[in-house]
C-alpha cells in the first residue's frame, strides 16, 4: 500500500493535484544506542492535507520531522518526500529536496545575529539567484501575512515569544515551498499567541494551499487546527471560521507512543477513542 | 575499569574521526561553490581586525619585559647592548607566534565556540540545513580562511610592537642608544628566523580555529553545554598551539638550520 502511494507520487508528479501523496514513511526504525526511537512507523501526507503528531515527550514526534528533514536517517525504511526516496540520498542532494520544505522549529531558531528581513529572505537572499527587489518584495508578503510587516528591521531578539514564531512561520513560507513542517509551534506560548499561531498555520493550509505536518502535544491547538477552516471574504479579507465535517477529515491525528503509532484517525474518531491511554492524554 | 579505558578510547577515536572528517569538509568547501564571500570578509574584521587591540598590547609589554629581564642577565657579562638581538630573536621565532596564537585562542577560540554552540543548542544550525545551506561552508570556512591568513599578519604586527616595547625599555631604561638597539637586531636577523616566524603562525591559525569550530559544533547540553566548549576550545586550542608550536619548530629548524 506504501509503495503504490510512493509510485503515485511519482507518477503524479504535479505539485497541485489533490490527494497526491507528498510524504511517505514507510516502515522506518530508528534507535540510539539502546533506545528505540520509531519503531516500524508508516503514515503517508496527501496534498493540501494536514498531519497532526501527537504524543509524550519523548515519543518520537520531532525525530520524524527530523527524519523527514534529512537531518537525521532512519536505521531503516524508507521516506519519500514528492516522489523522491530521500533516506539515502547524501547532504549535498537533499538541498534539493529541502527547497520543498519549510520548517517551523522549536522556539522558533531564527537566527541571532540577523534582522527579521534578512531571517525571512535567509533562503531566497542567500540560495537563490533572485534579483533583491523580488528578493524584498516577497519578505514584505509574507511578514503582511503573518501581521508584523512592521518588525522587518528588527532584531530577533527584540521579538516576543508569539512573534519569533510568527517571523519562524514567515520564513519557512517565504520560498513557496509545498509542504510545510511545524515542531511544537505554540509550546510554551500564552492562549491568545498560540491562537494567532494557530490561525496562521490554518491559513497556510486553505490559502495558500500548503501540505503541513504538525508536531504537538498541545491538545488544544492540535484541535482547534484539525476543526477550523480559513475563508477568504467578499473584500478579501481571511476569516477563521469552524470547517464542516469534510474538512475535519483532511485534517489526520497521528499519535505516538513510545516509538510506535496507536492511533490514526481524524479528530470526531479520535475524541470517539475508547484506548485507555488516548483517552487518558485527551483528559 | 578496563570498561573506561575502553569507553573514554572510543570517545577520543570518534572524536579524531569527526575532526578529520570536518577538516575534509573545509577543504571541500574551499574549493568548491557555493562560497559565502560576504562571511569570509566579516570574519576577516571579526578575527583579524578585532583582535589587533590585545595583539599589540600582548606584543608590546612581552617586548618590553623582555628587554628588562634580559637587561639584568646580560649585564653580568657586560653584553647591554645586544639587548635588541636577544628581543627581536625571542619575538619573531617563539614569543610572536606563540603568544599571539595563545590570544587568538582565548579571544577568537573561545568566540567561535561559544557561537557555533549556541546555534547548535537553539537549533539554529539544523535551521540552516533546512533552508538549504552547507552550515560548514557558510560558517567554518570563513572562519578557517580568516584564521589562517589572519594569524601571520597579527603576528606580525606582534614582533613589531614587542620590538619597540623593548626599545622604549633599552633607550630609557637600560641606556642603551637607539642606533645600537636597531644596528644589532638588524645584524643579528637572519633570513631562516623571518621564514620560522612566519610559517608558525598559519599552523597555529589553523589548529585554533579548526578545534574551536569543531568543538562548538559537537555541543550538546543547553546553556551549560555552551559553557562547557567554550572552556574546551580554550584549553585545547592553547594546549594545540604551544604543541604544535614543538613539533613545527623541529621541522623548520631540520629543514632550514
Amino acid at each position: 500500500m506504501i509503495q503504490e502511494l510512493a509510485d503515485r507520487a511519482v507518477v503524479g508528479g504535479v505539485a497541485d493535484e489533490p490527494d497526491r501523496p507528498v510524504v511517505v514513511f514507510d516502515h522506518v526504525s530508528l534507535a540510539f544506542d539502546d533506545k528505540v526511537i520509531l519503531k516500524d512507523v508508516s503514515f503517508t501526507l496527501l496534498s493540501g492535507r494536514t498531519k497532526i503528531i501527537l504524543g509524550a515527550s519523548g515519543a518520537g514526534k520531532s525525530i520524524t520531522l527530523k527524519i523527514l528533514l534529512g537531518l537525521l536517517k532512519p536505521d531503516s525504511g524508507a521516506v519519500w518526500v514528492n516522489g523522491q526516496r530521500t533516506d539515502e540520498l547524501a547532504e549535498e542532494d537533499m538541498m534539493e529536496v529541502r527547497a520543498n520544505l519549510g520548517m517551523v522549529f522549536q522556539e522558533g531558531a531564527l537566527f541571532d545575529s540577523l534582522t527579521v528581513r534578512e531571517n525571512v529572505g535567509y533562503r531566497l537572499y542567500e540560495e537563490t539567484d533572485m534579483p533583491l527587489d523580488d528578493v524584498d518584495r516577497r519578505v514584505e508578503e509574507v511578514l503582511g501575512f503573518v501581521g508584523l510587516a512592521e518588525f522587518a528591521e528588527r532584531m530577533p531578539s527584540a521579538l516576543s515569544g508569539g512573534q519569533r514564531r510568527r517571523v519562524a512561520i514567515a520564513r519557512a513560507m517565504a520560498a513557496k515551498p509545498q509542504i510545510l513542517l511545524y515542531d511544537e509551534a505554540t509550546t510554551g506560548l500564552d492562549p491568545m499567541t498560540a491562537m494567532t499561531v494557530d490561525d496562521e498555520i490554518i491559513k497556510l493550509r486553505d490559502i495558500e494551499e500548503v501540505s503541513s505536518i504538525l508536531v504537538t502535544h498541545q491538545l488544544r491547538d492540535a484541535f482547534y487546527i484539525a476543526t477550523h477552516a480559513a475563508v477568504r471574504q467578499g473584500n478579501g479579507d481571511v476569516r477563521i471560521v469552524p470547517a464542516d465535517r469534510e474538512k475535519e477529515r483532511e485534517s489526520e491525528f497521528l499519535m505516538l507512543r513510545d516509538g510506535l503509532i496507536i492511533f490514526e484517525g481524524d479528530a470526531e474518531t479520535l475524541r470517539r477513542s475508547k484506548d485507555e491511554y488516548l483517552k487518558t492524554f485527551l483528559s | 575499569m578496563i570498561a573506561l579505558i575502553e569507553d573514554w578510547l572510543k570517545r577520543a577515536s570518534l572524536d579524531v574521526q569527526e575532526y578529520v572528517r570536518l577538516l575534509g569538509a573545509t577543504a571541500r568547501g574551499m574549493v568548491t561553490q557555493p562560497i559565502y564571500r560576504h562571511d569570509i570578509i566579516e570574519q576577516f574584521d571579526a578575527i583579524g581586525v578585532a583582535s589587533l587591540t590585545v595583539v599589540l598590547l600582548t606584543g608590546f609589554f612581552t617586548g618590553a619585559v623582555l628587554a628588562l629581564q634580559s637587561g639584568l642577565t646580560l649585564d653580568q657579562f657586560g653584553a647591554r647592548p645586544v639587548v635588541g638581538r636577544l628581543v627581536s630573536a625571542s619575538m619573531i621565532k617563539e614569543l610572536g607566534p606563540v603568544l599571539t596564537g595563545l590570544m587568538l585562542s582565548g579571544r577568537v577560540g573561545s568566540g567561535i565556540a561559544a557561537e557555533l554552540g549556541s546555534m547548535v543548542v537553539t537549533d539554529q544550525i539544523s535551521a540552516l540545513r533546512a533552508l538549504g545551506t552547507d552550515p560548514i561552508r557558510k560558517l567554518v570556512v570563513p572562519r578557517v580562511l580568516a584564521g589562517v591568513l589572519m594569524a601571520p599578519v597579527l603576528t606580525v604586527v606582534s614582533d613589531f610592537v614587542g620590538i619597540v616595547g623593548g626599545w622604549i625599555v633599552a633607550r630609557y631604561q637600560l641606556q642603551v642608544a637607539t642606533g645600537l638597539y636597531w644596528s644589532s637586531i638588524w645584524q643579528a636577523l637572519y633570513m631562516q628566523d623571518i621564514w620560522m616566524g612566519l610559517i608558525k603562525p598559519f599552523v597555529l591559525g589553523f589548529v585554533i580555529v579548526t578545534i574551536a569550530c569543531h568543538v562548538g559544533l559537537r555541543t550538546t547540553g543547553g546553556t551549560q553545554g555552551v559553557g562547557k566548549s567554550t572552556t574546551e576550545a580554550v584549553v585545547a586550542g592553547s594546549v594545540g598551539v604551544i604543541a604544535v608550536d614543538f613539533f613545527v619548530t623541529r621541522v623548520l629548524i631540520s629543514l632550514m638550520y
